[in-house]
């Protein structure tokens, strides 16, 4: 079921963490260098704060207690370099922060911006294979996850600024004692270590599953009036709880090693800064140090000790960043895309269809599928009305989508007056077939912007097209007329009414060939017929192929093609293959039949 | 463009919103008070430093007998002590937390998914789909990060103060008055803040569904977009959206920061305040150098607790915006009311439909239907016939109550619906519409959807029994067969079939097709309904259709035009009383008349000129 994206354990996670940190410092330079300057001058700040007040303790207050007079001047001038590092620290600070989510954020939206260029870009057959909820999880969840890392970053990057020049500075205070609370470093590189090879495929299992959860949210919301009118909520809902069930296990356990790990950090410093005041007491005991000293040294690593705590969180980040990463560029660098040529279909009129061997199978794992097409050759010369008959299930749907390039065949090939499909631009091929199927895809947006769909066309023509798929009434009743919004998925309007939107939408560019899959399906067929007339009226120099059982199609079609189990049957003028089939005047006089026979009956 | 999107969300302030939360989700706070308890250990821990620093620079290196060794081992070791079991303590803790917290919020995301089903289908002004799966995911994950260590980084920030405070006292009450005194209009301009904060996320959580909303949208459209070349429409669109989701989310980054760096600076200005002060005041009333540098590292003990506050409280402002959206689903109205366990029960056997001056209006949109008076005796095959628009499907609606009646009463077996518990209805009452929606799963399971015990024997059964048998067996891997993301691997009316076997293995008292075999071939749609009608189980049928066959076929005939009820009878004598129906067969026999013209005339152009 879910998005092909392993998350097994992989040799180097934190690696792809320092790929993302990569990627981000490459495209957004210039902030991200304002960030860490601003992080810098923050941990610069802390340390020298630190330090001067060391200085302060052991250049001015300790003799002064002991003598028992203060200097007011120098105190001042001490009170006003503090002062200056106290403002330089809260100014980095904020450029630090603001600045740091400002390139986190641009660097989600330009992530944002491709991997929705990516899904637009990818044929219907990559997302067959791709529930909507796992791509939208996609866009949000492992997004985020991949560039939260930069929120932090900058502060991960000043707190290595803080620890060497806090290091500087507990070194030059005391050779010794300054060893001590630098030998934090190796110890944490240890921790770290450990902590990343536990984390982060943990980590990367609680994105896949954040995943999965969106997914059987999405498909269920998709089908809430199945689920409604059949009082599946609480089966759908123990399905939810089970998938979130299973993340909550997860994140219990990433969480858990992220708490341990921050536990054993919070207490380096500390036992540090004890550990110094032992040694310093045994050196000043020896006369190998003095009280200052070891003052300033305690300090300064009680000092490092929020710096260091905030460590853990960058690293945290880095391992769900390298989690995101995967699954944002798997998507990204998924290379299913169906290639355009650069041909432009010169022609004009109806275009004329070639068929040569076609063939077609879904994609299947062991290649036992049987083919829904095999070996269709047909010629349809240009400005014909072909009406494509066949029983359900036998390939007609399919047909439709080869016909205009929305699935390419898996053999032979498809040509446009006499040049192979796979060889046309998509402007060309969007110019000139153009199919409209029974399920019609609504923008949530006005009727006038569901017509033209990008087109770039006067109102008027709007209209004209609203006229011929016997619209136009309807839509100057509503409120707004063209500028009413049809809500989600078309909400407004009844089902013939979606499928005639659908029709307009493809009238109103006059393509050379129109295919039409059952495309009035929900229509009263008395209008049908009439739509399928002003159709035909308005279309005299198109290909027109009508995917239907219907005798309003029928009707109106100059040839039948009849398919059967994924292979022309017959084909020829209705009254022709009407005599010569059997299953063909089974097929479309069924109703008829039926009817008759309850009538005896 | 857009109509505006409604958003509910749930006012009032952020511990409204959090008493709210424990109204509901008792488990979140779970064993607080243990946890709690190790969170004092915790905090207690901390102060433990600070004191053995100055304990060891006073009494064990400045003592006036030069270094005393033996009580600053005393003291380290002890301290060291300290840290080891603070941090077991703050382990646990995490740890108790972090169950409490996941556990929680898992049982919240159920209870929204649940709840959303209960929301009323999608109409003009409901929600978008993105939006609502917003909802129960990346709402839910803002409280995550706050509930599992923010909440409690805040209970310990503001205990770590006041135990701050307290030792500062110990020292000098006059500095901690100062200290107090700086931090003053921090602590007063909070409140205005906060509002900032919870506006700015706010708006980020309804730019969050907003997105998602349009992603799914361009996802669900892929064919459509890339057939009619309209990419750059659509990216505009979702470019726009990306863009303003940045702009808000970068706004409330900006507050955010703006929030922390004047803590930042004031807890540094402090700090010089208290040395300079502190050792000028406190040289003449007796402080010593040590006891001056304990009150600053108490200090920074204070400062630092307020800053991460400050932080914690804007997380907790996010996750408090992530809540409300998710509260306003869990209270807003249900599509219809339950009674639920207190509902009377329908009798049993096939079901007798009267709708009783029955009226209904989609929400800000004219009637549909008005004043429907009809009944459907039980057992009866009945066909539903109108034009499009009509309001037939309503009708079939309002019997299986997806919806309620805006007036009138709907009786099945003379019980108002409304007074029968839901679970009974959905037993009993079956509809299926015309675009079948199918799982991303193997073909036998979506016709077995939500019905774990049935077997492979009761699929065929089903299927054999509705003449699908042979189509099942056709398929590649037959009942196995992966019908894809909503099916799409599918043809619409294989769709079709399958919703057919769902809604007939479900075995209702009352099964209401609307449009349900409209894509299925004639030959399978006749063999499909004669199947159906020989099924010995005798059941109320009714058939929204606008064919002539099935208006034929059926026992009763309700002709609807315009939203009322024009007449109801057998065929036969409709054709020759009722206008409306003449009207419709006229239209339906011309076709079919002409077909059966063409067959029998032989070729002629049908190019219509």
């Amino acid at each position: 079921m879910g998005l092909s994206v392993p998350f097994s354990s992989k040799a180097s996670r934190l690696g792809n963490g320092f790929h993302v940190v990569w990627i981000g410092m490459r495209l957004e330079p210039r902030l991200f260098s304002v960030a860490v300057l601003g992080g810098i001058a923050y941990g610069v700040g802390m340390a020298a704060s630190g330090w001067v007040l060391g200085r302060l303790t052991h250049e001015v207050l300790m003799p002064a207690f002991a003598a028992g007079h203060l200097d007011g001047a120098e105190l001042a001038r001490w009170a006003g370099v503090l002062c200056g590092i106290a403002v330089v620290t809260a100014g980095g600070v904020l450029a630090r922060r603001a600045v740091a989510g400002k390139v986190m954020h641009r660097l989600q939206a330009r992530y944002r911006r491709l991997l929705i260029r990516k899904y637009l870009d990818m044929p219907p057959s990559w997302h067959h294979r791709r529930p909507a909820g796992q791509l939208l999880a996609v866009a949000t969840s492992d997004i985020e996850a991949t560039w939260q890392v930069f929120a932090p970053l900058p502060m991960g990057v000043s707190v290595l600024a803080m620890i060497v020049t806090g290091g500087a500075a507990l070194l030059a205070a005391d050779l010794q004692l300054g060893a001590i609370g630098l030998a934090l470093l190796p110890a944490l590189v240890v921790l770290n270590w450990g902590y990343q090879r536990r984390a982060a495929p943990l980590a990367a299992r609680v994105q896949a599953l954040r995943g999965e959860v969106a997914s059987v949210a999405q498909e269920s919301f998709a089908g809430s009036h199945v689920v409604k009118s059949l009082g599946l909520e609480d089966f759908e809902a123990e399905r939810f709880q089970r998938s979130v069930g299973t993340l909550r296990d997860a994140s219990i356990t990433v969480g858990r090693a992220r708490v341990l790990f921050d536990t054993v950090i919070e207490g380096l410093a500390p036992l540090c800064v004890l550990a110094a005041l032992a040694v310093g007491a045994v050196r000043v005991a020896g006369g190998d140090a003095d009280v200052g000293d070891v003052v300033e040294v305690a300090y300064l690593i009680g000092m490092l000790a929020l710096p260091v705590r905030s460590l853990g969180p960058v690293l945290g980040e880095l391992i769900r960043a390298a989690a995101g990463w995967e699954r944002l560029s798997a998507v990204l660098h998924d290379d299913d895309a169906m290639g355009y040529g650069d041909r432009r279909a010169d022609g004009s009129g109806g275009v004329a269809i070639s068929l040569r061997a076609v063939g077609y199978r879904y994609p299947d794992a062991d290649g036992s599928a049987p083919p829904v097409l095999r070996d269709v050759n047909l010629e349809i010369p240009g400005g014909r009305t072909v009406a494509v008959v066949g029983s359900t299930g036998s390939g007609k749907s399919t047909f439709a989508s080869l016909l205009v390039r929305l699935t390419d065949p898996t053999e032979g090939s498809v040509l446009f007056d006499g040049v192979d499909v796979r060889e046309l631009s998509q402007r060309a091929l969007a110019d000139c077939a153009l199919l409209v199927t029974q399920e019609t895809f609504v923008l949530d947006d006005t009727v006038r912007n569901n017509v033209l769909f990008g087109a770039d066309l006067s109102d008027g023509a709007v209209w004209e097209a609203l006229e011929v798929v016997r619209l136009a009434d309807f839509v100057s009743g509503l409120p707004s007329g063209l500028d009413t919004p049809v809500g989600e998925q078309g909400a407004i309007l009844s089902g013939g009414q979606r499928q005639r939107l659908g029709l307009a939408r493809a009238v109103i560019r006059s393509p050379r060939l129109l295919v039409l899959d059952d495309a009035t399906s929900a229509v009263d067929p008395h209008v049908e017929g009439e739509i399928l007339h002003r159709v035909c009226e308005a279309f005299q120099d198109t290909s027109l192929v009508l995917i239907s059982n219907r005798m309003a199609a029928i009707l109106v079609a100059d040839e039948i093609v009849h398919l059967e189990s994924g292979s022309v049957h017959d084909r020829g003028g209705h009254a022709e293959v009407l005599a010569r089939s059997a299953s063909y005047r089974r097929l479309v006089s069924a109703y008829a039949r039926s009817a008759a026979r309850d009538g005896q009956s | 463009m857009r109509a505006p999107e409604r958003q509910p969300e749930a006012r009032g302030g952020a511990f409204a919103a959090l008493r709210q939360a424990l109204a509901v989700y008792p488990g979140i706070v779970r064993g607080l008070g243990a946890t709690l308890a190790l969170g004092v250990v915790a905090a207690a821990g901390r102060v433990v430093v600070p004191y053995v620093v100055q304990q060891t620079i006073d009494t064990g290196l400045r003592s006036d007998s030069g270094p005393r060794l033996d009580y600053v081992m005393e003291m380290a070791g002890l301290a060291a002590l300290a840290i080891c079991l603070t941090g077991v303590a703050a382990c646990l803790m995490n740890f108790r937390m972090l169950s409490a917290a996941e556990s929680g919020l898992a049982n919240l995301r159920t209870a929204a998914f649940r709840r959303t089903h209960g929301l009323p289908m999608l109409s003009e002004d409901s929600e978008r789909r993105g939006a609502q799966v917003s909802r129960v995911t990346t709402d839910v994950d803002t409280m995550s990060a706050f509930l599992q260590t923010g909440g409690l980084l805040l209970v310990l920030s503001i205990s770590q103060m006041t135990v701050a405070t307290a030792l500062m006292l110990v020292y000098s009450w006059q500095l901690t008055l100062l200290v107090w005194l700086c931090f003053a209009p921090l602590f007063l301009s909070m409140p205005a803040l906060q509002r900032r904060a919870a506006g700015a996320y706010g708006a980020v959580r309804r730019r969050v569904a907003e997105l998602m909303s349009a992603i799914l949208e361009s996802v669900n459209g892929v064919a459509t977009i890339r057939m009619y070349g309209a990419g750059r429409l659509a990216l505009a669109k979702l470019d726009a959206i990306v863009r303003r989701h940045q702009e808000e989310a970068t706004r409330a980054l900006m507050v955010s920061a703006t929030s922390f760096a004047p803590g930042v600076l004031l807890s540094g200005l402090v700090v010089v305040l208290v040395v300079t002060v502190g050792s000028w005041w406190g040289m003449d009333n007796g402080m010593t150098v040590g006891e001056i540098f304990a009150f600053v590292f108490l200090v920074q003990l204070f400062t630092v607790p307020l800053q991460t506050g400050t932080e914690r409280l804007n997380e907790l402002q996010n996750a408090v915006s992530g809540w409300r959206r998710v509260v306003a689903v869990l209270e807003a109205p249900a599509y219809v009311d339950d009674p639920g366990p207190r509902g009377k029960p329908l009798p049993p056997g096939p079901v007798e439909v009267r709708f009783d001056n029955v009226s209904y209006a989609y929400p800000d949109s004219p009637t549909v239907l008005w004043d429907v008076n009809l009944t459907l005796p039980a057992g009866s095959k009945v066909a539903v016939v109108g034009e499009t628009g009509s309001g037939k499907s309503t009708m079939g609606k309002l019997m299986s109550r997806v919806i309620d009646p805006a007036a009138g009463r709907i009786l099945l077996n003379d019980v108002d619906l409304r007074e029968v518990a839901l679970a009974d209805v959905r037993e009993r009452v079956t509809l299926v519409p015309q675009d079948g929606f199918l799982f991303d799963d193997a073909l036998g399971t979506n016709i077995a959807w939500g019905r774990p015990r049935v077997t492979t024997g009761d699929l065929w059964r089903v299927l054999d029994e509705l003449a699908l048998g042979e189509w099942v067996r056709g398929l590649p891997h037959g009942l196995d067969t992966p019908v894809g993301p909503r099916g799409e691997n599918l043809s619409a009316g294989e769709r079709q079939l399958v919703s057919l076997a769902r809604a007939y293995l479900s075995n209702p008292d009352l099964l209401v097709l609307d449009e349900a075999t409209s894509s299925v071939d004639p030959v399978l749609e006749t063999r499909l309904r004669q199947a159906m009608d020989h099924v010995a189980r005798s059941r109320t049928l009714i058939v929204i259709a606008h064919r002539l066959s099935t208006a034929e076929a059926a026992e009763l005939v309700v002709v609807v035009d315009n939203g009322r009820v024009v007449d109801i009878g057998r065929h036969a004598d409709l054709v020759v009383r009722c206008g409306v129906y003449q009207r419709l067969q006229a239209s339906w026999r011309v076709r079919q008349d002409k077909a059966e013209a063409t067959s029998e005339g032989g070729a002629r152009t049908t190019r219509m000129q």
